[in-house]
């Protein structure tokens, strides 16, 4: 537990993501199997130990300790299992438990013993370790890790690349041996699963000026759909949707899981469309916050996919085909699908970037953010390569931002965190940008609420601090120059246009995007 | 028991037999100071006594005429009606408990203490009385403060394990900063340690009263020669942290070091990536383990976290009172 409990620390203080993931990294390399294997499910959360429960805790604790004193030591301290950690009498020994003796008896005691079980470690831990101890035990392990950064710590181990454990992941269980023999030069893993997930290729935004420098006759363009962009991978009998990061999304989405009745792997976004129309983001964001729908909502906010690309096709990996043919696979493959479950994406006619210009400025649907431009000579290419794949967003000035600070709002928000700091990405470290709320729905600010309450790592009065965890699309009208601002920006009437629950906060934009925008003048 | 010879003021803890103040938060006629810390030694007292040390810390602080009459401690003596001895108190250098004696009762007044181990001062020296005056900085069960000795590897594990980045601690200047330092020396680490020039002063007047800290170095470079600087160790008042002094070094690691930083939040708030687990006052433990030892007839408590010792006396069966002084910081500078 010794090691675990080091790890935890650092990455609770750490600050910025590289860190983390040295962090991470260093301790992935060293610890023994199966202790990481564990520690990694532990912190994406892949761990289920049943959870025990406060008033455990609590009662176990009355029987040590004189409530009154444990009282105000809560009470000054503000964490049930930190306080537990350090009032527990006695000093414990380092190293006395480890953590994969931890998480198997946790996994195989009935929750109604858990309790002395816990008590015992407790007397045989160190401080540090038991506050580790606590936070598994209670399932609040929240220290900003992601399944995404776990893979990422793994990728520097030197072995295996990002997107080659991406494709592999699924199927995979604690506590991983496979895959930790396989980076330390074993054999690669059978998947364990069929259907498995395949990196995704990623554009990089470009403005007007950006275009100049490119010939519009290497380039096809389609609209930029405002839903989320997924992958629906079917094969030999496994159907499963994926998010772009890699997460299995498959059980929100039956209508579409049903009509997957092919091989392959589709890239496109979800939507929630009826007929030809694409309803707003918002319906499709219902349904994102339902694991299991029920039939009304499948019926009234109904899912498809727009489809943008074809990764294989019936076991032929088309991936390192160029744009152009990729194109004529993908449409020769959606004719046999439901087209009320599967369309391609269209192709936008245009000569000069202008032609393309007055496309954008008149979008079909309101539910179009900007065009994206697909240079037709190229692969396809896991990642954000840059320069194959543009997205040319529409007006007005939005970034992805992610909320650091909350406060309650006032009026029909009263009681709500509903108010919101939010920042971008300077090197390792967010540095906040503005101030803002938004119309949000009543079940929105509900959601919020709850989110703000469950990943507040400090409270200064009224606002509280969050773990880095969620990322806003912030719509404003333009930016400042300002003194006052650590960032250097000021943006004007900045909103929050939606609420990104999708996307990692890794991807929020950088203070870069901001200062460029200024560069542009257009202020 | 008679009528006690101190009284809790406003302004401090009073004696009428002996027409004295200890610690006073206010300027006041005639002043016995425990230690140099800001908030027990304030500048503009009539006069002073204190041990030679503190006398000395002060006047760095706050120059040469910090009190009009200004009284070295070296032997018991009388003052009016009353006796009065200083006896170490094992907190910074200097720092002293102060024994007031009259018509067979006596009461220590013990200001800041410590009882592990500081080779900066001599150490606590139980003193048995009737009333025995105990601050309560860290007065929680949950403060059980680690071997300092391990946060120092703590440290030196992190300078290791990123070399490319300057490690900047935190340090309160008087006691914290040389402790530090100290710690860092006795662990093996003989590199220059680089200082904030708000330290220059007490650093050198610690080396002057023989405690040795190594080869220390100015952190005043400009940001050119701070950026380039990596492998090294800087210490810096807190207050140094919020200033851009910080903005010259390139990708520091910030720690503090303080007895704060064992409650998660506490070091999160101050944005702290290293916290240290360093403290010169008593913890839980070694609080109630003095109180016990020294056995008083009564315990009065000051600064800090008055309710959790009263109720430890309560559940002990001891006598014990809150002095509700005011004036009297977290953990002073
Ligand atoms: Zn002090
Ligand atoms: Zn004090």
């Amino acid at each position: 537990m010794r090691d675990f409990a080091r790890l935890l620390e650092r990455l609770a203080f750490t600050p910025g993501r590289n860190a983390k993931l040295d962090a991470l990294a260093d301790y992935l390399r060293h610890a023994p199997d199966p202790e990481r294997g564990y520690a990694l499910a532990a912190l994406t959360g892949e761990l289920d130990l049943g959870r025990a429960q406060p008033a455990v805790l609590r009662a176990m604790v009355g029987e040590r300790v004189d409530p009154e004193l444990f009282a105000l030591s809560y009470d000054y301290v503000g964490d049930l299992a930190e306080t537990i950690a350090l009032i527990w009498p006695g000093d414990g020994e380092p190293g006395a438990l480890d953590l994969p003796h931890v998480v198997e008896t946790l996994q195989d005691t009935p929750k109604i013993r858990t309790g002395p079980v816990i008590a015992d470690w407790l007397d045989r831990l160190a401080p540090s370790e038991r506050y580790a101890l606590l936070k598994l035990a209670t399932g609040g392990l929240r220290v900003g890790v992601s399944a995404r950064l776990a893979r990422m710590a793994l990728a520097r181990l030197g072995g295996p690349s990002l997107e080659e454990i991406e494709e592999i992941w699924h199927g995979l269980a604690p506590p991983y041996r496979a895959l930790f023999d396989w980076i330390e030069g074993g054999e690669k893993p059978e998947r364990a699963g069929l259907a498995p997930f395949r990196p995704v290729m990623l554009s990089t935004p470009i403005d007007r000026e950006g275009l100049d420098a490119l010939d519009p006759a290497e380039f096809a363009a389609e609209w930029k759909w405002d839903g989320i962009r997924v992958q629906a991978v079917a094969e030999g009998g496994e159907r499963r949707l994926y998010s772009r990061t890699g997460e299995d999304i498959s059980g929100a989405f039956p209508d579409i899981v049903a009509h997957m009745g092919f091989e392959g792997a589709l890239d496109g976004e979800l939507l929630v469309r009826r007929g030809d129309q694409v309803a707003p983001f918002g319906d499709l964001q219902k349904r994102l916050g339902r694991k299991s729908p029920g039939k009304a909502l499948l019926a009234s906010h109904p899912a498809a996919l727009r489809l943008y690309d074809v990764l294989l096709w019936e076991d032929e990996d088309l991936r390192a085909l160029p744009f152009d043919t990729r194109r004529e696979r993908l449409e020769a493959a959606v004719a046999d699908l439901n087209p009320e479950r599967f369309d391609v994406s269209e192709v936008l006619p245009f000569g000069a970037w202008d032609d393309l210009a007055a496309l954008r400025a008149a979008p079909p649907q309101v539910v179009i953010e900007g065009v994206m431009l697909k240079r037709r000579d190229t692969p396809y290419m896991a990642g954000r390569p840059k320069g194959p794949w543009f997205k040319w967003k529409r007006d007005p000035r939005l970034i992805d931002a992610v909320v650091l600070y909350a406060q309650r709002g006032h009026g029909k928000r009263s009681g709500f965190y509903s108010d919101f700091t939010f920042g971008v990405w300077e090197d390792e470290a967010l540095v906040p940008v503005g101030k803002a709320y938004s119309g949000f729905t009543d079940e929105e600010l509900r959601r919020l609420d709850r989110f703000v309450r469950n990943h507040t790592v400090d409270r200064f009065g009224p606002v509280r601090a969050l773990s880095p965890a969620l990322v806003v699309e912030v719509a404003f009208e333009g930016l400042n120059r300002s003194t006052r601002h650590k960032s250097g920006v000021a943006m004007r009437f900045p909103r929050i246009s939606r609420i990104r629950w999708d996307k990692p906060a890794a991807e929020a934009d950088r203070i870069e995007t901001l200062r460029e925008m200024l560069d542009g003048g257009e202020d | 028991m008679s009528d006690p010879i101190l009284i809790p003021r406003p302004e401090g803890l009073y004696c009428p037999q002996g027409d004295f103040f200890i610690d006073p938060s206010r300027p006041v006629a005639r002043a016995l100071i425990t230690h140099g810390h800001a908030d027990h030694a304030r500048a503009g007292h009539g006069a002073v006594l204190a041990t030679r040390q503190t006398l000395e810390i002060m006047a760095i602080r706050y120059g040469a005429d910090f009190a009009g009459q200004r009284q070295a401690y070296e032997a018991p003596l009388r003052l009016g009606e009353v006796t009065v001895s200083f006896h170490p108190a094992g907190h910074v250098l200097g720092s002293a408990q102060i024994a007031v004696e009259a018509g067979g009762q006596r009461i220590v007044a013990s200001g800041d203490y410590a009882r592990v181990s500081n080779p900066s001062c001599a150490p606590f020296e139980p003193v048995p009385c009737d009333i025995f005056i105990s601050e309560a900085t860290f007065a929680l069960p949950v403060f059980r403060h680690p071997d300092p000795a391990q946060e120092m590897e703590k440290l030196l594990a992190s300078m290791r394990a990123a070399p490319e980045r300057p490690h900047l601690i935190g340090a309160y200047a008087l006691g914290k900063a040389q402790r530090v330092i100290m710690l860092a020396r006795e662990a093996g680490y003989d590199a220059p340690i680089y200082i904030h020039g708000a330290l220059q002063r007490l650093c050198d007047y610690h080396i002057e009263q023989g405690v040795p800290l190594g080869e220390l170095r100015p952190a005043t470079m400009d940001k050119a020669e701070a950026g380039g600087l990596r492998e090294a160790l800087v210490i810096a008042p807190p207050s140094a942290f919020a200033s851009p002094w910080v903005q010259r070094f390139a990708d520091p690691v910030i720690g503090f070091a303080s007895g704060w930083m064992q409650i998660r939040a506490r070091a999160r708030q101050r944005g702290v990536e290293l916290p240290l687990v360093i403290s010169d006052h008593v913890d839980w433990e070694d609080l109630t383990r003095t109180v016990t030892e020294i056995d008083p007839a009564e315990l009065w408590i000051t600064h800090g976290r008055e309710e959790a010792l009263m109720r430890w006396a309560e559940l002990e069966g001891r006598r014990a009172r809150p002095l509700h002084l005011v004036g009297y910081e977290e953990e002073p500078e």
